[in-house]
C-alpha cells in the first residue's frame, strides 16, 4: 500500500481529483486500478474525504490552490468529477479534462446535476465525458496516447457582459 | 479604499472558483471574500479573506456552527452589498441581512443547467436579485445576465 503523499512537488503523469467537497469512491477505485494496470505511469489522486486509500496510486486528501493548479498544468492527463471547479480549472489551464459525473442514484451527490453538466458543459472542446468506470479507464489510456483537442485558453474572468451588469448592480 | 463594502461569499470548490471569475464586477469597491477553505486566502492576496465552516442539506445539523461564523463575518465586514455564487451558507447570510437593507445578488451556479439549485429556488424569495447562468432557466424574477464561462 502506498503512503499518503506529502510531497507537493513534481506533477504526475495523471492527476486525478474528486474535488474538495465530498468523497467519490468510484473514481478513486477506477483510477487506482488504472495505476495498477499502468505501473510505468505516475498517478496522483486527490481523494478529499474519501474512505478508500489508494493502494497503487500516490494520493493526498487536499492540496493548496497553487499546488492544485500546478498539477493541472503539469500533468499529461487531468481526470476529475464533473464539478465546475475542476472544469473551470482545466479550461483556464487550457488542459483537456476527462470527467466521470457523480450520480445521485449512487449516493455520490445531492442531485443528478453533474449528469446535466456533462451534457451542457461537457460538449465544449477539450472536455471528455466517461459514462462509467470501464469507459473511464479506456478513455484515459486513449487520451494519454493522443491528448486530443485542448480547450481554447480563456481569460481568468467571466464574460464581460456578466461582470458589467454585476458592476452596474453594485454601483447603483 | 473608496467605494462600497462588498462581501463576496461562496461555498468551496466550484462555487468559489466561479466567484473569483466575477472579480472585474467588483472593481472600485472594497471587497471582502469569504469561503470554506482557509487556504483560499492565497487566491485573493491583498484583499481581506474570511473562512466559515461549511454546511449542506446532507449535514444540516452543522447549521449552528456555520451561523456563528457567518454572524462574526457580517459584523466585521458590515457589507453594503453581498454577491454570492452559492450555496447553502451564503443563503443563510442573505437571510441574516435581509432586515438591514443590504443589497444582495444571488448568481446561481453554472452547475445547475436543467433546474435552479435548491438554494437558488429559495434565493428567489431571500435575495434582492437572483440570476441564472443558463438562458433556458430564466423565468419571472430570475434574469439571465450571462455566464462565468
Amino acid at each position: 500500500m502506498t503512503a499518503m503523499d506529502t510531497r507537493a512537488g513534481n506533477a504526475p503523469d495523471v492527476f486525478v481529483s474528486v474535488g474538495s467537497m465530498m468523497p467519490f469512491e468510484r473514481l478513486v477505485h477506477a483510477m487506482d486500478a488504472f495505476a495498477q494496470a499502468h505501473p510505468d505511469l505516475d498517478v496522483l489522486i486527490q481523494i478529499g474525504r474519501g474512505r478508500t486509500e489508494p493502494a497503487h496510486a500516490r494520493w493526498l486528501r487536499l492540496m493548496p490552490p497553487a499546488a492544485y493548479k500546478a498539477h493541472v498544468v503539469g500533468s499529461r492527463l487531468f481526470v476529475a468529477h464533473a464539478g465546475m471547479g475542476s472544469i473551470i480549472s482545466a479550461i483556464e489551464a487550457g488542459k483537456p479534462l476527462l470527467m466521470l459525473p457523480r450520480r445521485q442514484a449512487l449516493g455520490e451527490h445531492n442531485t443528478e446535476h453533474q449528469m446535466a453538466t456533462a451534457v451542457h458543459v461537457g460538449c465544449r472542446p477539450g472536455l471528455y465525458v466517461a459514462h462509467d468506470e470501464t469507459d473511464l479507464v479506456v478513455r484515459a489510456a486513449m487520451l494519454l496516447a493522443d491528448s486530443g483537442t485542448a480547450p481554447a485558453p480563456i481569460s481568468y474572468f467571466a464574460a464581460a457582459e456578466l461582470t458589467a451588469r454585476i458592476k452596474a448592480f453594485i454601483d447603483a | 479604499m473608496v467605494g462600497k463594502r462588498i462581501l463576496a461569499i461562496a461555498s468551496g470548490g466550484g462555487h468559489f472558483v466561479q466567484l473569483l471569475r466575477l472579480r472585474p464586477g467588483f472593481a472600485g469597491h472594497s471587497v471582502h471574500f469569504a469561503s470554506v477553505h482557509p487556504d483560499m486566502a492565497s487566491e485573493v492576496i491583498g484583499q481581506p479573506y474570511y473562512s466559515f465552516r461549511d454546511v449542506s442539506r446532507a449535514d444540516w445539523w452543522r447549521v449552528p456552527l456555520t451561523l456563528f461564523d457567518l454572524i462574526i463575518i457580517l459584523m466585521r465586514v458590515r457589507p453594503q452589498v453581498i454577491v454570492t455564487t452559492g450555496a447553502l451558507p451564503p443563503l443563510i447570510a442573505l437571510a441574516l441581512v435581509k432586515p438591514f437593507g443590504v443589497r444582495t445578488l444571488w448568481v446561481d451556479s453554472i452547475a445547475n443547467s436543467e433546474t435552479l439549485s435548491g438554494s437558488g429556488r429559495l434565493a428567489r424569495r431571500i435575495a434582492g436579485t437572483t440570476i441564472t447562468q443558463w438562458p433556458q432557466l430564466a423565468e419571472p424574477g430570475v434574469d439571465h445576465w450571462g455566464s462565468v464561462l
